[in-house]
């Protein structure tokens, strides 16, 4: 390339302007050479999305010249490379004082979610208390299922997946039943409305209570919305004509006879939402879900496979697994600190579930978890049950070392963190 | 529940989930190099169950480190490592 710039140069100017021109152009290439090679050596060490936001703002500052775009580059660097944690730094130490301390000022109210029709959510410290403690079972179970480009945009084919998963059994069609004591009849009269919300027709109410060999079934003939149902002997035995226990055993069997839907899923409910397409503000719909089932919901045709949630991390580890799990754990206690007006960096949050998934199974936070599988006892000890870690930790004859924190701390020895990682001594000079 | 999931088949779509971030497993030259390059022991590294449904979809062994490109708010993309277990 030198070459090449000494050979375009005019003809007819002197000599040493031309060697001038030629030592430019090398230079030129050279400072261009130094530029990229910089910028490469950022990429290895800058993180992906602070390199392109570097490479974007160096393309659109035509007034920097390349020696000044390199010192940027050079300092950008330099400035990532301070910023870093350093080895021996508390980071956890941090992230718990850097949660705790906002976590103070959150509401210890469970909050009604605002804009959905009566839907409970666990909210607020509650909630974030139960998603560190990993609990098996939130206490109230959620699914946000979305649809499919086919579905979402109608709302009655939308109303098609919510009936297809919500769990409905007779009871929930049921108007009333009726029974005489002594005659084995009992007298089902459907709801024409609920019937028609569930998507449930009288012949499959008909074909679901044969199914579960009650007795016989028939649908009335008065009546197209009345199912009677003769119970048979083995149910009813004569000598039983007269017991109201055993009446009673029979109306709630029929009650739970299942019609549709998935397991677990109690109520779904449709949820509108507006996107933007080519300008126009269009309806989007999906669906809320009390209760859970994340696997059996996966596999429901119209629901988008690739977001749909819960908000039962152990089920999403199950179905997705931990790294899906991992993400799970941050976006829910980011949902819920942000959704308590909280700004908390959400490296802390990263470190607390890169932590209770280390072990590839999810750990809470707590006695049973993370801080009762520490290996030192008076660290153990100092968190939770106290008296009982120590008798645990004598029969086990188990033996402290005095590495971590809490215990340094205890005895009154300098803990092995930040400057304190680094043991030195002084070497007498020798001779 | 468990012994449940693992003779069940699992999904492939699952891979295609927003939660769900790529993994891979390493050959046995990259583990080692990755080994040297970080100047950890395998035993050091975080873990995933051989029980994971993604590392049954990767038929994976116990023993084999899986890469995972996780998708970071802060980075952009970062890479993790985890090591099969058989637990």
């Amino acid at each position: 390339m030198a070459k090449g710039s000494t050979k375009s140069s005019r003809k007819g100017s002197s000599k040493s302007k031309k060697k001038e021109r030629a030592k430019a152009a090398v230079k030129a290439v050279e400072r261009k050479d130094l530029l990229e090679a910089k910028l490469s050596a950022a990429r290895e060490i800058l993180p992906e999305s602070i390199y392109k936001e570097l490479e974007e703002k160096l393309g659109s500052e035509p007034e920097l010249g390349i020696e000044e775009k390199a010192l940027v580059v050079e300092e950008t660097v330099r400035q990532y490379i301070s910023k870093m944690a350093q080895p021996g730094e508390p980071v956890g130490t941090v992230a718990a004082q850097s949660i705790g301390e906002p976590g103070t000022q959150m509401t210890l109210r469970t909050f009604h979610y605002a804009g959905l029709m009566e839907f409970d959510v666990t909210l607020g410290l509650p909630r974030l208390i139960e998603v560190v403690d990993a609990r098996r079972e939130p206490s109230t179970p959620m699914m946000k299922v979305y649809l499919v480009e086919e579905y979402k945009r109608d709302r009655e084919k939308a109303k098609e997946v919510a009936r297809k998963i919500e769990y409905t059994i007779v009871e929930n069609v049921l108007h009333d039943m009726e029974y005489t004591m002594g005659d084995n009849v009992f007298v089902l009269r459907l709801d024409p409305g609920m019937m028609e919300d569930k998507g449930v027709t009288v012949e499959r109410v008909v074909n679901a209570l044969a199914k579960a060999k009650i007795g016989e079934v028939e649908a009335s003939e008065e009546d197209p919305y009345t199912v009677l149902v003769s119970v048979s002997e083995k149910l009813l035995p004569p000598d039983y004509m007269y017991d109201v226990k055993t009446y009673r055993e029979i109306e709630e069997k029929i009650k739970k006879v299942y019609l549709k839907g998935i397991k677990g899923i109690k109520r779904a409910v449709i949820q509108e939402d507006f996107e933007d397409i080519d300008g126009k503000r269009r309806p989007v719909y999906y669906i809320i879900t009390e209760g859970s089932n994340l696997r059996e919901v996966l596999n429901v045709k119209g629901v988008d496979y690739t977001r749909t949630i819960t908000n039962n991390i152990h089920e999403i580890a199950e179905v997705l697994g931990i790294e899906a799990a991992r993400n799970a754990i941050i976006s829910e206690i980011l949902e819920v600190l942000n959704s308590s007006g909280l700004d908390v960096d959400i490296r802390h949050i990263m470190l607390v579930a890169d932590i209770m998934t280390w072990t590839g199974h999810i750990r809470q936070i707590g006695r049973l978890g993370v801080s009762g599988e520490k290996p030192s006892i008076l660290a153990r000890a100092a968190f939770e049950v106290t008296v009982k870690r120590l008798y645990e930790a004598a029969v086990a004859g188990e033996e402290e070392r005095f590495q971590g924190v809490t215990e340094s701390i205890i005895a009154g020895i300098p803990p092995l963190v930040g400057t304190g990682t680094v043991l030195l001594k002084v070497a007498p000079r020798q001779g | 529940m468990v012994q449940k999931t693992k003779s069940r088949r699992i999904d492939p779509r699952i891979l295609r989930h927003e939660l769900v971030p790529e993994h891979r497993v390493l050959s046995l030259e990259e583990a080692a190099s990755l080994m040297r390059r970080l100047n950890v022991k395998p035993w050091q590294l975080p873990r995933i169950s051989i029980n994971d449904p993604v590392v049954q979809l990767l038929e994976a062994k116990p023993g084999d480190i899986i890469e995972i490109k996780r998708k970071s708010p802060t980075a952009g993309t970062s890479i993790a490592y985890r090591i099969v277990v058989p637990y």
